[in-house]
């Protein structure tokens, strides 16, 4: 569905990425792992198009999109949830829920959304920055799973959340990998992704290091600690 | 003769109207100053050079075309958006990576060749502009008699301020626009295709200031001073209330008006000055402007 081939992405002159390869098939939660700066964040800016400069190939679907901007990335069908979460101050809940075009049919309808999410139902005029952090993860994840993008870019959801709320998110991953979306997700936390995922690139230096299936992650361990430093 | 605080009463309604008055200009321009602020970052230095061509568009109409008012306040507005969006296109897009400071440069010299070409064509003394015949006379208010075209131009910048203040806070267009002005790289990863959004928020905010010169024509002569004689008022009230404040620019353009109008009675010396005098007091207590979300 998505395959990503020699990418380079640079800020200003500051050359991040060295040449990053990787596959995400349709249907799977696949995950980049790897340290803080290794350039996960900057692997998922440069998908969307909102890197200064990039190089190299992205293939969405079969269609390269290198040269499209970041809307009509979008409208691609794929759909973006960044580290920051992205809720807008001066948008309400319902507001921000309903900013991101509809890209094509067979996103989920707002009735399913407040099931999934139902704190979001409660805080609906809310200021969308009035929410917790909690549930401005749930608030980002589900304005993505509206629009009808089947390939969605989840950047650390997990970052900063109580225990509890991780395992919501990691419901909430599982259910849409059911209901046919493909994931891409950055994660600091193995053990996390391990409860969601198919599939782990490990990133290091603004390159694909390592890939191990999900199966296999006990296996590796030892490996796992090394690049990850933990 | 009917006094309030020692002065007579029709002085100080007269004053307070031409206060309004002035202030529903303020309003207008600022308003659109707020819009454009907020999504382009740059301080439109054209736009007093734009209220003045939205008068001259409305002059020309009935001049040349023999198109009256009421047809001018929507066409002169349409024409000047349509001249702000190839302004936005061929000129100001070109300069959002570098710094504010050259969207300021820009679309002053802009100022200063729209009104100089104006003045090249017409001359600085002004041509009039009929009140439209529905809006002549006035009416006896009982303590004053009201003008009826004064009367219309402050109730109908009055509108077009709701109906803006409406559009931004309460539609989804204002919600993706208010969205873009917090973010809008983010807002384009959502499949806005944001450069459209800013060439039209351009065009929007222009063609406020052309409707408010359009209002403007018939009170003022239509010059091409016109513009540049409002607009450092205009620039304080923006300050006052904030840069990019919506309601800030709406509010405090009326509220300025009007305290102009009233230091016409009490003090007419400091009139010319006391906005800024304002604005030197907010600026101290309150850097980010009334209405303005400190930094
Ligand atoms: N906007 C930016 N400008 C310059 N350098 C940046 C920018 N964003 C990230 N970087 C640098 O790029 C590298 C990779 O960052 P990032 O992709 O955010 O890493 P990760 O998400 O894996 O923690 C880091 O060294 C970081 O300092
Ligand atoms: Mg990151």
């Amino acid at each position: 569905m998505l395959e990503v081939r020699g990418l380079n992405s640079w800020y200003g002159e500051s050359h991040i990425l060295h040449g990053v390869d990787f596959d995400v098939q349709e249907g799977e939660v696949v995950t980049l792992l790897g340290r803080n700066g290794a350039g996960k964040t900057t692997t998922m800016k440069s998908i969307m198009g909102l890197v200064p400069r990039r190089q190299g190939s992205i293939r969405f679907k079969g269609q390269e999109t290198l040269s499209l901007r970041p809307d009509e990335i979008a409208r691609t069908g794929i759909a973006f949830c960044p580290e920051e979460r992205g809720i807008f101050a001066s948008l309400n809940v319902t507001e921000n829920l309903m900013l991101p075009r509809t890209v094509a049919p067979g996103g989920l309808d707002l009735p399913t959304i407040y099931t999934l999410f139902p704190n979001l139902k409660e805080r609906a005029s809310s200021q969308g920055t009035k929410l917790s952090g909690g549930e401005q993860q749930m608030l980002a994840i589900a304005r993505i799973l509206r629009t009808g993008a089947k390939l969605l870019l989840l950047d650390e959801p997990t970052e900063g959340l109580a225990p509890v709320i991780v395992q919501q998110i990691g419901r909430t991953i599982r259910e849409i990998k059911q209901r046919g979306f493909t994931v891409l997700l950055v994660e600091q936390n193995f053990r996390f992704a391990a409860t969601v995922a198919d599939r782990h690139y490990v990133v290091e230096h603004g390159r694909v290091i390592d890939m191990i299936p999900n199966a296999q992650l006990e296996a590796s361990m030892g490996k796992l600690h090394g690049y990850l430093g933990v | 003769m009917f006094m309030i605080l020692g002065y007579p009463a029709p002085l100080m309604f007269g004053q307070l109207l031409l206060g309004l008055i002035n202030g529903a200009f303020y309003a207008l321009l600022s308003l659109g100053l707020a819009v454009i602020f907020g999504m382009l970052n740059i301080v439109n230095f054209a736009h007093g050079a734009l209220f003045m061509l939205g008068a001259f568009v409305a002059w020309g109409l009935l001049e040349y075309l023999g198109i009256g008012y009421w047809v001018a306040l929507f066409l002169a507005p349409l024409i000047v958006g349509v001249f702000g969006v190839l302004t936005e296109k061929l000129l100001i897009r070109h300069l959002y990576k570098l710094d504010h400071l050259y969207g300021l440069l820009l679309t002053f010299g802009l100022a200063l060749i729209i009104e100089g070409l104006a003045r090249n064509q017409y001359g600085s003394s002004g041509m009039p502009y009929r009140i439209p015949a529905a809006l002549q006379g006035a009416t006896d208010l009982g303590f004053m008699f009201l003008p009826n075209y004064r009367g219309w131009v402050v109730l109908a910048a009055a509108v077009m301020c709701l109906i803006t203040w409406l559009v931004i806070e309460k539609t989804s267009v204002g919600a993706t626009l208010r969205a873009a002005t917090e973010n809008a790289p983010l807002v384009q990863a959502f499949g806005v295709n944001v450069p459209r959004l800013i060439t039209l928020t351009y065009a929007g905010g222009v063609a406020l200031a052309a409707f408010a010169g359009v209002l403007a024509a018939p009170i003022y002569s239509v010059n091409p001073n016109m513009g540049a004689n409002f607009i450092i008022v205009v620039f304080a009230v923006v300050v006052i209330g904030g840069m990019g404040s919506i309601l800030g620019s709406i509010v405090t353009g009326f509220g300025l008006g009007i305290i102009e109008g009233l230091t016409k009675v009490f003090y007419p010396q400091a009139s010319a000055t006391v906005i800024f005098l304002v604005m030197v007091i907010v600026l101290l207590a309150r850097p980010a402007g009334l209405f303005g979300k400190a930094a």
